[in-house]
């Protein structure tokens, strides 16, 4: 019997990410999602500027790679390519998706852009080594706050989910983690949740992960987990934030 | 001959591009080019295509990336400083081969500059479009005709070469009415399927449209390859008219407006004894080098007549190899030269060498 296979839509190559890094549970997760949904022929996903820039390379499906924080606009311009077949993700971190890439990002959210996004923040910028993210907690020390971030000069951490809960368009925000097994569960559940809706034409879902960066945060993996647990769930409530049909249900 | 119908230049631009086969439109509001945007508004429902307002340029033309990735037709109209935001998307068309259409309705700049026409952003379109090794075909209407021949053309060469075209327009081409013939023939099918992301329909391989090559000897292979397209471009897709070349002595070059208000200036030199013609590049990329060299041997100067602080004018002292002397004629800041001021550089050109 198998127990462990790698899902289909995940291609059989080596992963370039650090040693404990979540971007690989997280696009696990996403191609299970795509497995089990079967629309692996049919998906379009769009890769980022950031660590995850080569997921391109790891998703079977057709793949773009966009300008840095121009996903979202990809993604639009793919769907409206053909509405009633394709389905689009987009796959962003944290400078990505709500620093260079905000204004796609909420707009994407106010058009009920009928597209799926993995949101994926580390509180850092990865991939150039380790600077203020707008996702950064106060007092968290990046190369580019190494006296932590004071926020009195710099500003506050921005927090993607709370604030797309207010704009009409968005369907389904949710905030999850994969620090655990049951929080990948759930994980898993959201994202397979957020494709459904696409399929389904509900419009605009964003899935955050909060996640780690063990190598930026100077952390080993299990202490990084520890960071997140400690730091960075109480700042990012994990929840739901916004499901526009669950709401439409209950009434 | 097709019927003729009276249609304003940004309008007929739009529908020639609605007959090309685009049915994907994504645009930011700015004068003057917002008829286009509001023609396709109208048009694209009607027709199941998409029209789209998008929140900025920068999305504009991410958003026709997306289009032209999964192997559509897809379109963007703007002026200067919107062409400005968008260089950043235009470099990554370039650099993952995809097709798309552009266009550039000219105003005035520096910065938001003014909106009257202007020739300014010649540069911008045939030099720096954006970051990196690259071209881009640069196409130069100077009729409403032209609006729409270079429109359907410009769709059929971003296709077959798999790289942007920019139709440069400034507004009084825009603005201009003029009867057209919409009849340019049947649209080319370009297969696109090795490429295109448009879903594997898990028939295939996945496909990757990409322009990101850490490897630096993989980038530069790339770059040569794209560079030995743009050599079949160069020797095939030269596009130029002359007017009155027969027996000139000097060559007015202009393009646009530009050559619409040099050929009365010609004319009426021509009246005055004066042996002037002109050559038109069509194409300011890639540029009528071969014929103006040709046409140096011949004329004893040239006349550049351009709505700016003079641009194009470098390309063709390159062209000639400085052979002869080149005099400018400019007006910019939304300025356009007159008929008169023409004449007088004409005048100034046939002094040249005192000889005559
Ligand atoms: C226009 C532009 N500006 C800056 C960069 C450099 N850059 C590459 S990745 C990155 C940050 C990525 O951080 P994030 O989105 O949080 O992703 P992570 O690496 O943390 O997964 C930046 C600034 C770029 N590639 N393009
Ligand atoms: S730098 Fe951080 S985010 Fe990037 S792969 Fe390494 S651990 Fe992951
Ligand atoms: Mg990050």
């Amino acid at each position: 019997m198998v127990v462990f296979e790698k899902p289909h839509a995940l291609a059989d190559v080596p992963l370039h990410y650090c040693p404990g890094c979540t971007h690989g549970i997280i696009h696990r997760l996403v191609a299970e999602v795509i497995d089990e949904l079967g629309i692996e022929g049919r998906t379009i996903g769009i890769a980022p500027v950031g660590c995850s820039v080569f997921a391109y390379n790891y998703f079977n499906c057709d793949m773009i790679e966009a300008a840095h924080g121009r996903a979202p606009a990809v993604a639009t311009g793919v769907k409206r390519s053909d509405p009633e077949n394709n389905i689009v993700f987009t796959y962003q971190g944290d400078g990505d998706l709500a620093a260079i890439g905000t204004a796609e990002t909420v707009h994407a959210a106010a058009r009920g852009e009928n597209i799926t996004v993995i949101f994926v923040n580390n509180a850092i910028y990865g991939m150039t080594g380790g600077q203020m993210a707008p996702t950064t907690l106060p007092g968290q020390v990046t190369q580019t706050s190494p006296y932590g971030r004071d926020t009195s000069k710099v500003g506050f951490p921005v927090k993607v989910c709370e604030m797309l809960s207010n704009v009409d368009g968005a369907t389904y925000l949710e905030r999850v983690a994969v620090n655990n097994v049951k929080n990948v569960k759930n994980a898993k559940k959201a994202i397979k949740k957020a494709f459904q809706n696409q399929l389904d034409g509900k419009g605009f879902s964003l899935i955050e992960v909060v996640s780690t960066c063990p190598t930026n945060w100077g952390l080993t993996p299990e202490k990084a987990l520890e960071w997140l647990e400690e730091n960075m769930l109480p700042y990012y409530p994990l929840g739901v934030y916004k499901d526009k049909f669950a709401e439409k249900e209950d009434k | 001959m097709a019927e003729k119908v009276l249609m304003k230049g940004n309008e007929a631009l739009a529908e020639a591009a609605i007959m090309a086969g685009c049915r994907h439109y994504f645009g930011y509001p700015i004068t003057p080019q917002t008829e286009i945007a509001a023609y396709m508004a109208k048009r694209m429902p009607l027709i199941g295509g998409t029209f789209l307002q998008a929140e900025s340029e920068i999305a504009a033309i991410n958003m026709v990336y997306g289009a032209a990735a999964a192997g559509k037709r897809a379109m963007t109209s703007s002026s200067s400083p919107g062409i400005a935001l968008k260089s950043e998307g235009i470099s990554y068309l370039a650099g993952s081969d995809l097709p798309a259409l552009i266009i550039n309705v000219q105003r005035g700049g520096p910065g938001l500059g003014g909106i009257q026409p202007s020739q300014s952003d010649y540069f911008q379109a045939t030099k720096s479009a954006g970051h990196g090794d690259f071209r881009l075909i640069v196409l130069a209407p100077a009729s409403v005709q032209e609006m729409v021949d270079l429109t359907f053309k410009g769709f059929d060469l971003a296709d077959k070469y798999r790289m942007p075209t920019m139709l440069l327009s400034d507004g009084t081409m825009g603005q201009m009415m003029e009867p057209v013939s919409l009849d340019m023939g049947e649209v080319k099918e370009y297969d696109k399927s090795s490429w295109a992301a448009c879903g594997t329909k898990c028939e295939r391989e996945h496909n990757v449209v990409n322009s990101l090559f850490i490897q630096p000897d993989e980038l530069e292979k790339y770059n040569f390859e794209r560079y030995e397209r743009y050599a079949q471009i160069e020797a095939n897709e030269v596009m130029y008219d002359e007017y009155r070349m027969d027996d000139a002595e000097i060559c007015i070059v202009a393009y646009g407006v530009a050559a619409r208000v040099s050929q009365n200036a010609i004319d009426k030199a021509r009246e005055n004894g004066i042996k002037v013609g002109m050559i038109r590049p069509i194409t300011l990329w890639p540029f009528p080098k071969a014929v103006l060299n040709a046409a140096a041997d011949k004329v004893k100067s040239f006349v550049c007549v351009e709505l700016s602080m003079g641009q194009m004018i470098e390309d063709i002292e390159l062209a000639i190899r400085c052979k002869k002397p080149v005099l400018l004629c400019n007006r910019t800041g939304g300025m356009i030269p007159t008929t008169a001021d023409v004449l007088s550089k004409i005048e100034e050109a046939n002094n040249i060498g005192g000889d005559k």
